[in-house]
């Protein structure tokens, strides 16, 4: 074991979208509007609800509502527990929306994990289908 | 390449257990005996494919009475991604989702 402090990455995806941030933060705080883009879920616009995320592979994440300020910030736990540590992730989800011109520019950015928890949930959220069809372009290199 | 991901590679180069894993992963657990029905294979080949299935953790089994059920460890795969690329990957998608969903939206 070491004792330095473990290093945290975070994933950044912003977007311009031709939408009113008051509509944007409906899709992202209504239970069924959520499970049309994101995942099956019961989550409630509370800070400190705690909900889970139910994916199409089976997962399931454990969230907690950490921020709440309609219409400009909505923040989230999002974890997965795993017997092993290496699979265990915990990382946070923060939505940021800025009003525009044209809409609103929203920010995503998942942070928290450590490298060793690189691995975890990547591929299986992305979707066996399309990662299993990479695999086989590489495998077809090996031997 | 490290040490896990050659044999998961090596595992999975095979399209016979390939075909299995992907199948696992599609449809659940399943048995032997089913597994064997679509194989094409015969079920001591499919029960070898398995085993080294099992060996490189992509497969779990679980015996109830007489039959043996497996069922994928997708995280088993986990050493082969660039955890960075696929969330971006993963978001970029559910963003389009929500994109879309927005321009159905009633104002």
């Amino acid at each position: 074991m070491t004792a330095a402090e473990p290093q945290t990455r975070s994933v950044v995806v912003e977007r311009d979208i031709a939408h009113p941030p008051e509509k944007l933060w409906r899709a992202l705080t209504q239970p069924h509007l959520i499970a049309e883009w994101l995942m099956n879920n019961d989550f409630q616009p509370a800070v400190g609800h705690r909900f889970t995320l139910r994916g199409e592979w089976g997962g399931v994440l454990d969230c907690e509502v950490l921020a709440l300020e309609p219409p400009h910030t909505l923040s989230y736990s999002w974890n997965h527990s795993h017997e092993d540590p290496a699979f265990d992730l915990r990382s946070v989800v923060t939505f940021t929306l800025t009003p525009t011109d044209g809409g609103t520019h929203l920010r995503m950015e998942q942070s928290g994990f450590r490298p060793t928890q690189k691995q975890a949930l990547g591929g299986a959220l992305h979707g066996w289908t399309g990662f299993l069809a990479r695999l086989e372009q590489l495998v077809a290199k090996v031997d | 390449m490290d040490h896990a991901s050659d044999i998961l590679f090596r595992t999975l180069a095979d399209p016979t257990r390939r075909a299995l894993f992907e199948r696992l992963c599609r449809e659940g657990e399943q048995t032997v005996g089913a597994l064997t029905a679509l194989a094409g294979v015969s079920q001591p080949a499919v029960s070898k494919h398995l085993g080294l299935l099992k060996q490189a953790g992509l497969v779990q089994d679980r015996h109830e009475g007489r039959q043996t059920h497996y069922s994928a460890r997708v995280e088993a795969l986990a050493p082969l991604n660039d955890w960075t690329r696929e969330m971006g990957a993963f978001w970029a998608a559910r963003l389009d989702r929500f994109e879309d969903l927005l321009n159905r939206m009633d104002q």
